[in-house]
């Protein structure tokens, strides 16, 4: 975004080293000087939350798997091993099975503020599709991680997941027939998934440097979605002011992640998964882990499998068009008024299908979630629509503009400072 | 135009929803009665374990219930451990003695007994799954090791949201209280039992197994200075006190967890808010020292 770097080498080992490999220049550029919006709220802090959540569960996950066994007879025994012999392996397993649901809050709480400010739009469109592509990827390793206690959910789970790869036509059961490394989920399966679930997260964080990268070409988004104009007056620099609210809205996020870990540490899983893996008996209900829920309920709203199928699918891919879906020239919903209760319903829409997916699909639910399938995939025809007739609010000229117009509500204590540092631009 | 068909997207939400908050209703009603929520000496941030009573509930287990379940995760060593019943090591190894432990192979190549050691696991009462479900007319007792977090009932919304401010989390033991004390007669009209079927209240379905394992005064609990059990000893205690154990052989941790968590919770408090007022500090000024934000 800006474009010289500020860095200036001090030391006589930095200037050797700057013309050699301008490591420190880069660190400089990307995380000193930095220039981010001066009104980013702290919905902006998920970025780093989620950041901070991927390298706990790296870090937490390298080490439960130096004492986990994966192996159909001996995983389960191998995770009470580790909450009962290892030491604080408790602490490691709860961490890492929370930080799971952690990561996923923090990265749905980053996707709806980027879908509420427009953060996709242009220049944004590749940032966001990283983003997109981040989040299959999570999606794939939680699945994948959860299948390793091989409880009675894991497997279930495991198989009714695979299975849907059968219904895509001619090559569905060749599909399935390699996911699970033979005609069951069984040994081979709980392997081949320990070891893509070991092998993602570092694609995961390759991936995040690119959408790092990316946002460091753009710009970060701000919630007016009014582009920075003057640099001088419409942006600080990432240190101290970026890093300091990052780290403080890590910290309140670690309060609700230590509250799970600590007193809650089972909320957010299952039951029958403390019941070892049974191929013999199903489980009354197979439900998947609170953050596939959504999807589930669109899933199962479809009558027929390959539908089903699909529909799910299109339910994430169709975020990776939305650029092009969105037609309004507006970023902030905060300038929208048909657009902001679109997302608003959208919002309900989504924890609607979140609860259906938990519930049995039998009778009203079924119907209930074949109305929220239509709500949910009405939104983007919705959006596209409204973005073509809707009359947006007047923008701000700039993004300094609308910090000092928000501050009018305390024009005194505003025209005192000023009154005060003169050297204040009005 | 997209007034109305917004209106008709509400108006489709709102249907959705009510229809979805309607029906758990029906459903609850078949599940049969919700365990009572118990008070217990473990729950909320600054539970511990009652050491008489996980004493007392290990009588029971090894008295009653270890004739048909195993605790195949749990070493004798577990009893004297901290947070735990914390008999002491004299007693654990005195108990281990007891039983028969099969081991091997020896120099001559053959499997024997000895007598059991602290490092030794639970002997299960059946060599293998099936060897119990031969045993016990087809049904198969789950071990216990992990079993009071493998049980509970459904909670539903809203109170599943409520549970997380006020850390309820015992639906385990208190499903296993309530299915202890929860055998009674059929209720009329109720499809006569079969041979090896049970009637209870509280198990889905109602059919179970497992005859009624306890009766009042079956275990006889340590005598207290007046020469009498501190507590009764009635079904209603033995299903408390054994359903404590076995949420600590579940999570033998739990104490440790809990204390540490209040560490960690004051720490990242603290923390927080010397963060906040730095954070305040820094945004006070703009880079050029203008008093902005």
């Amino acid at each position: 975004m800006s474009g010289h770097s500020s860095y200036v080498p001090k030391t006589g080992i930095e200037r050797w080293l700057d013309v050699r490999l301008p490591i420190i220049r880069l660190a400089h550029d990307s995380a000193v000087s930095y220039p981010v919006p001066r009104n980013l709220n702290y919905l902006w802090t998920f970025g780093g939350i989620l950041v901070f959540m991927l390298v706990a569960q790296i870090i937490t996950g390298i080490v439960l798997v130096m004492h986990y066994t994966p192996h159909a007879s001996m995983a389960f025994n191998s995770v009470e091993h580790i909450m009962r012999d290892v030491n604080y392996g408790w602490l490691l397993r709860y961490l890492h099975s929370n930080g799971a649901s952690m990561f996923f809050i923090a990265v749905y709480v980053h996707i709806f503020r980027g879908l509420y400010y427009g953060s996709y739009k242009a220049p944004r469109e590749v940032l966001w599709i990283l983003g997109v592509v981040i989040f299959l990827l999570m999606m794939a390793t939680a699945f994948m991680g959860y299948v390793l206690p091989w409880g009675q959910m894991s497997f279930w789970g495991a198989t009714v997941i695979t299975n849907l790869f059968s219904a895509l036509p001619v090559i569905g059961e060749t599909i399935v027939t390699f996911l699970w490394g033979g005609y069951s989920v069984d040994n081979p399966t709980l392997n081949r998934f320990f070891s893509l679930h070991y092998l993602l997260p570092f694609m995961i964080f390759g991936v995040v440097v690119l959408h790092i990268w990316a946002l460091h070409v753009v710009g970060q988004n701000n919630p007016t979605g009014v582009e920075v104009k003057n640099v001088a007056k419409d942006t600080v620099p990432f240190t101290p002011y970026a890093t300091v609210k990052d780290i403080f809205g890590m910290v309140v996020f670690m309060i609700l992640f230590a509250w799970f870990v600590f007193y809650q540490p089972n909320f957010m899983g299952h039951a029958d998964n403390y019941i070892p893996a049974n191929p013999a008996s199903t489980p009354a209900h197979i439900v998947p882990e609170w953050y596939f829920l959504p999807f589930y309920a669109i899933l199962r709203a479809i009558p027929d499998k390959l539908g089903g199928v699909l529909a799910m699918g299109a339910a994430i891919v169709v975020l990776a068009f939305l650029p092009w879906i969105d037609t309004s020239k507006v970023k902030s919903m905060s300038y929208r008024p048909i657009g902001r209760q679109l997302f608003w319903a959208f919002v309900v829409v989504c924890i609607g299908l979140g609860y259906l997916g938990a519930m049995p699909a039998e009778g009203g639910y079924v119907i209930a979630s074949q109305i929220f399938t239509v709500l949910y995939f009405g939104f983007f025809v919705a959006l596209f629509v409204v973005g073509l007739f809707e009359r947006p609010k007047a923008l701000p000229t700039s993004i300094a503009d609308s910090v000092l117009a928000s501050k009018g509500g305390s024009a005194a204590r505003v025209a005192t400072a000023t009154a005060a540092e003169p050297n204040v631009k009005g | 135009m997209s007034r109305i068909a917004f209106r008709l997207a509400l108006t489709g939400l709102a249907a959705g929803l009510s229809l979805a908050l309607f029906q758990p209703a029906a459903q609850a009603a078949e599940a049969g009665p919700k365990p009572p929520a118990l008070t217990w000496s473990f729950s909320g941030p600054f539970g511990k374990f009652d050491r008489a009573q996980l004493q007392r509930g290990f009588k029971v287990f090894k008295e009653v219930c270890a004739s048909c379940h195993g605790a195949s995760l749990v070493a004798f060593r577990n009893l004297s451990q901290p947070g735990g019943p914390e008999f002491t090591p004299g007693q654990v190894a005195a108990l281990a003695a007891t039983y028969q432990i099969k081991d091997g192979p020896n120099e001559a190549g053959e499997m024997f007994e000895r007598p059991g050691r602290p490092a030794d696991r639970f002997p299960s009462p059946f060599a293998n799954e099936q060897a119990a479900r031969a045993a016990q007319g087809g049904a198969y007792p789950p071990d216990f090791s992990v079993l009071a977090k493998a049980r509970t009932y459904t909670r539903g919304f809203p109170t599943f949201v409520f549970d997380i401010f006020t850390q309820y989390q015992e639906q385990g033991p208190d499903y296993i209280h309530a299915l202890m004390t929860g055998y009674k007669e059929p209720p009329a009209g109720f499809p006569a039992l079969l041979p090896g079927q049970n009637y209870n209240e509280y198990m889905p379905g109602h059919l179970i197994a497992m005859p009624n394992p306890l009766s009042n005064g079956q275990v006889e609990y340590p005598k207290g200075a007046d020469g009498k059990s501190p507590v009764p000893e009635t079904v209603d205690q033995y299903a408390r006190d054994v359903a404590a154990f076995m949420v600590w052989m579940a999570e033998p941790h739990l104490e440790q967890r809990k204390r540490i968590g209040l560490q960690v919770m004051a720490f990242l408090t603290i923390f927080a808010f010397l963060l906040y007022y730095t954070k305040k500090k820094v945004w006070s000024r703009m880079p050029d020292g203008s008093p902005v934000h």
